[in-house]
């Protein structure tokens, strides 16, 4: 969605296409060519995109490839549509503590490991924010603000472990 | 720089124990946030570290000295001469203006007054406080504010600074601006930091988090 998305700004190459996803998306880890060229074939065949000009030359990075309506109405749907708010990583903490408890393991002890590489990952991203472009920031940021949610879950849980123990130890 | 250090330290207020065996270790320059749950016992450990309070039991170090058997006196010379503060409100005196302010921990320890504001104005541009120098403390943002008491807390070139909740009363992007002069400056003077938050956002700008739970420090351990 995020080549397609490329697209909607202006028809462009490849090439482009992959240097602009580098820049801004691939936080560290470069989009292979092979995907981006794979990617491309499967907006054409479905008539999300068409190859424009071709310009003189060798080469599949010589074709400049434009979005078509189909594909700008996608990007538009996709763009309007919230993402589900599904909070993963709550799930396997919630269980590990809710297991931990009912093995009588120091579920305290855990979530106190967990608050350490929380809190390690904040130090990474803040330094990171304070040295980075402002692209890097606004990364930062959704990461920090999604780890700090996770540690408000975290304190609160801390708080009641000993009425969550006396509840699944029954 | 000079290393801070708490052994085992004891304190109750009346019969309500705030500190139960509180034990914690600063390095020399080292940034370090103390976090926990309100009541925990964070500020109490702060304020004993920098020798506000006076622990019932165990011991405070700073550098080569042990400060909790020192009488008020020398520690109010300690306070004043080698430890900076920052509160959650700025704690300006509201008389004197931006510029006095920044000088006053000059000023109390005999700096004349020339001198001191001398040494106080640079502070200004640093933190992006140029032309404020003479308002006074309601004609400043809670955020131009917060800068002022971080100037002053730092003017002196303390050995340590103690910032409690420094963020607490302003909104994220301008907390997260303090934050940012705070460390730069500390770091630039090899100041050692204390923080008190309960902001996991401000604690992530330290080298180091430690908790205080039920009145004793917990280091967090990275597995």
């Amino acid at each position: 969605m995020t080549l397609l998305g490329l697209l909607d700004r202006e028809p462009s190459h490849g090439y482009d296409l992959k240097r602009h996803y580098d820049t801004f998306f691939s936080r560290g880890k470069p989009l292979p060519f092979g995907q981006v060229y794979s990617t491309l074939g499967r907006l054409a065949r479905d008539g999300k995109i068409v190859v424009g000009e071709v310009e003189p030359g060798e080469g599949p990075e010589r074709k400049r490839y434009v979005i078509t309506e189909r594909g700008a109405t996608e990007v538009e749907s996709w763009l309007t549509e919230p993402v589900e708010a599904e909070p993963n990583l709550q799930t396997v903490l919630f269980t590990k503590v809710v297991l931990a408890l009912m093995l009588g393991r120091p579920a305290e002890e855990y979530l106190d490991r967990q608050r350490a590489a929380h809190l390690r990952r904040m130090t990474e991203l803040t330094e990171l924010r304070r040295n980075g472009e402002l692209v890097d920031v606004l990364l930062a940021d959704h990461g920090l603000f999604h780890l700090e949610a996770d540690l408000h879950w975290i304190d609160t849980t801390v708080a009641r472990l000993d009425a969550l123990r006396k509840v699944v130890r029954k | 720089m000079k290393a801070i250090e708490a052994r085992d330290v004891h304190l109750s207020f009346g019969e309500t124990p705030a500190l139960r065996g509180a034990s914690i270790s600063v390095a020399p320059g080292e940034i370090v946030a103390i976090m926990g749950p309100s009541g925990s016992g964070k500020t109490t450990l702060l304020h004993c570290l920098a020798g506000i309070l006076v622990p019932d039991a165990g011991e405070i170090h700073f550098g080569d000295h042990r400060i909790d058997t020192l009488s008020e006196n020398q520690r109010s010379v300690l306070r004043r001469d080698e430890f900076g503060f920052v509160f959650q409100f700025g704690q300006l005196v509201p008389e004197l203006t931006a510029e006095e302010n920044v000088a006053l921990p000059l000023l109390l320890g005999g700096v004349k007054r020339t001198a001191a504001l001398g040494k106080a104005r640079p502070w200004f541009e640093r933190l992006g406080l140029a032309g404020l120098e003479r308002r006074r403390s309601g004609e400043l943002s809670g955020g131009q504010a917060q800068r002022v008491a971080l100037a002053r807390g730092l003017v002196a070139r303390p050995g340590a600074l103690f910032a409690d909740e420094p963020t607490g009363a302003l909104d994220s992007l301008t907390g997260e601006q303090v934050m940012d002069l705070l460390v730069a400056s500390a770091r630039e003077q090899g100041t050692t930091v204390v923080l008190v938050t309960h902001e996991a956002r401000v604690a992530a700008y330290a080298d180091r988090q430690v908790i205080v739970r039920d009145g004793k420090v917990n280091a967090l351990v990275h597995s």
